[in-house]
């Protein structure tokens, strides 16, 4: 029985994070577009070697942040107060079947909203760390148990001293012998062809 | 100015070296340790056989928890009687025990969040068992509310779902907010801790011999492949998870105080409360860390990643925060005096000269105040046997300082003829003692199974780490090298200069 395989990359191997900043920038230069940097920390300053631009989780966090604000003005206006009947939307308050919960001698109107402060302020805090937790796991691609790299014999380096730079082959300048020698010239080493099995 | 100029006002003044040098810091990684050296000494402090003490500590954990168990059942077979509390002393050790744990953990937040924020990078060798405590003392902090209720399985009514009675929380009640409080933080801080250990647990799955362990370090590990990518992703959520944290620890305890603070009980009706209660449980959360943390370094042999430096640190802020709280207690008395209240001032004078409890009054100023104040003198700092006995103290003194303001206050309320000196039972005391079981058993199934100290966030502040580092000699982190950014963002002219 034959295993069908298809290239993934050019894994290479660099020495320390000095020597594969460079190399990320000569990678960079030479016009590649599908290509990582692996590495067992962030490294200061890689993105602008790789010239990846920023990322667009602050954004997704403050969206599910201001929902937080909102689910929690929402939840304790419908249930503590008048104010949705007060603007004409009486009905929200019949379909949820609350009413204003008259204690402590507080205002049933809009303007107890200082003692709702506390909850708002959590629950955005809460739904803007979720969105963070999730919008990572979204933009990053995980979880993903599987991948090519993982058959590579010495890539388990990545998690203890091992610095990495893989070329991929989907990448429109990849070439089995232009690529390989893009990595030699810039320093890398032990520099292996991962394929993937079909 | 050239260097020939600087040298030669150099042999004109030798008093003076010429320019101004930016001091060596001291290094964060003792004895220049390598990548691999880190990554073997932690992971193998889970692949290899616990020491003895591990399991001499183990077992009693695990039985005092099953303790802890049999108290929580004995109460809700019996009821709530079965604690001390009477009238007026409505709130006792339960409450106290909470404030007590919830505040343990907020020292895990302040170094996960607030010294990352502040660009502490000593923080790194510390945060991860720092935020594993958070977690296991809010689980603790968590049940005393929950069975204070007196009847637990309807504490479901403290969360927000429509029910068959149409009747909604009062979300004007701090009671309330405390419980969208303790469970935020519990939420994220649960959700800043996994996302640390996410590339450690990736180290350990690529070390595994293929099996279970392998397996369930893979799953959780996310198939995480240590790609800038992601990497530039992840520093900005955990940017943005430390940005969030940072008010939620501080918005946590003060709607603890809240609590408190928005009686109208004489002792507890003051403004000073949410500092006060921050300070505090950052003052009492520190001191368990090191309470922890020694021990931990001491027995794995960390001692190249816990460095004097890492426990001087934290003396220093214990002994900071001990002395804001001590000016809280000092604050308060005056205010009470300055308000011209009457009960006010009766509360304090019966707290701290001729009530009934005033013991506890003493050994919370003393535990807190003045035992801290022996980390001005250096040699202190240093010495981890003084180190550990002040921390022992600020424990203990924080747990008293609890049960001044919350026990000792109710004993001796506005009528005399109500007037009752409170007494713990055998069930609140075991059930207290039974929490640390479960704490120090959660902590220890921790260490056996996950890595104690961030391993890839310390490799990041090793010298070698910094791209930007040309000379790898160097001791330590330079502040050149932290601030300098790649030399094409540097303009041209400036870089003539």
């Amino acid at each position: 029985m034959s295993t069908l395989k298809r290239v993934h990359g050019y894994l290479a191997e660099f020495d320390g994070a000095a020597d594969i900043y460079h190399a990320a920038e000569q990678v960079r230069d030479a016009g590649y577009q599908r290509w990582d940097v692996h590495s067992p920390f962030p490294i200061h300053g890689m993105d602008d070697a790789m010239g990846n631009s920023r990322s667009v989780l602050p954004k997704l966090v403050f969206v599910g942040g201001m929902t937080g604000t909102c689910v929690a003005f929402t939840l304790q206006t419908l249930t503590q107060t008048n104010f949705w009947s007060s603007i004409g939307l009486g009905f929200l308050q019949t379909l949820a079947e609350t009413y204003p919960t008259i204690v402590q001698a507080k205002p049933t109107d809009i303007w107890t909203l200082p003692a709702f402060f506390p909850v708002m302020f959590e629950l955005t805090i809460l739904f803007s760390a979720f969105t963070t937790l999730f919008g990572l796991l979204a933009l990053m691609g995980l979880p993903r148990l599987n991948h090519p790299l993982f058959a590579s014999k010495q890539f388990g380096k990545f998690s203890d001293d091992g610095f990495f730079v893989c070329i991929e082959a989907r990448d429109p300048k990849f070439s089995q012998e232009g690529t390989k020698a893009l990595l030699e010239k810039i320093g890398g080493k032990n520099i292996e062809l991962v394929e993937d099995e079909l | 100015m050239s260097a020939e100029a600087a040298t030669h006002s150099h042999d004109h003044a030798p008093a003076y070296s010429g320019a101004p040098r930016i001091l060596d810091r001291e290094p964060l990684v003792l004895n220049n340790r390598s990548y691999s050296w880190i990554t073997n000494r932690i992971c193998g402090i889970v692949e290899n056989k616990q020491p003895l003490l591990w399991w001499i500590l183990f077992v009693p954990s695990v039985l005092l928890t099953g303790l802890m168990a049999f108290c929580f059942i004995y109460l809700i077979s019996t009821g709530v009687g079965v604690w001390g509390q009477k009238q007026p002393v409505a709130w006792a050790w339960d409450i106290t025990n909470f404030v007590f744990w919830i505040g343990i953990g907020h020292a895990g937040t302040l170094i996960s969040a607030i010294l990352f924020l502040t660009r502490q990078k000593w923080r790194t060798s510390v945060n991860r068992a720092a935020e594993a405590m958070t977690i296991f003392a809010v689980m603790c902090a968590g049940l005393f509310p929950a069975f204070h209720v007196g009847r637990v399985w309807m504490v479901w009514f403290l969360a927000p779902i429509p029910n068959a009675n149409a009747i909604w929380q009062n979300f004007k009640s701090p009671l309330l907010w405390d419980v969208f409080a303790v469970s935020t933080y519990f939420s994220v801080s649960a959700v800043f801790w996994f996302l640390g250990l996410v590339p450690d647990l990736a180290t350990l799955r690529d070390r595994c011999k293929p099996g279970l362990r392998k397996t369930m370090y893979g799953i959780f590990s996310l198939g995480w492949r240590g790609a800038n990518r992601h990497w530039s992703h992840y520093e900005t959520a955990y940017m943005l998870l430390a940005a969030l944290s940072t008010p939620l620890v501080l918005s946590v305890h003060s709607v603890v105080s809240f609590d408190f603070a928005t009686s109208i009980v004489p002792g507890w009706h003051t403004t000073i409360f949410p500092p006060y209660f921050v300070a505090g449980a950052i003052f009492g959360g520190f001191a368990m860390v090191l309470t922890l943390m020694i021990p931990v370094s001491k027995i794995y042999g960390l001692s190249d990643l816990i460095t004097p430096k890492h426990i001087d640190n934290m003396a220093k802020i214990i002994l900071l925060t001990g002395t804001i709280v001590g000016y809280a207690y000092s604050m308060e008395f005056f205010v009470a005096y300055y308000s011209a209240n009457p009960f006010e001032l009766q509360t304090f004078m019966l707290r701290g000269l001729y009530g009934p409890s005033t013991w506890a009054y003493y050994f919370m100023f003393g535990f807190n105040v003045f035992a801290p104040q022996l980390f001005w003198y250096r040699p202190f700092r240093h010495n981890l046997w003084v180190v550990m006995l002040v921390c022992m103290c600020v424990n203990a003194g924080m747990w008293f300082e609890r049960y001044v303001i919350i026990a000792t206050t109710l004993e001796r309320h506005l009528i005399p003829g109500s007037w009752r000196t409170y007494e713990a039972t055998w069930v609140d005391k075991y059930t207290f003692l039974g929490t640390f079981g479960f704490f120090m058993m959660l902590f220890l199934l921790f260490l056996r199974f996950l890595p104690v100290i961030a391993i890839g966030e310390v490799k990041g502040v090793l010298p070698q780490s910094n791209a930007h580092n040309h000379d790898h000699g160097k001791e330590g982190v330079q502040e050149e090298d932290l601030m300098a950014y790649p030399d094409r963002h540097v303009p041209r002219e400036a870089a003539a200069v």
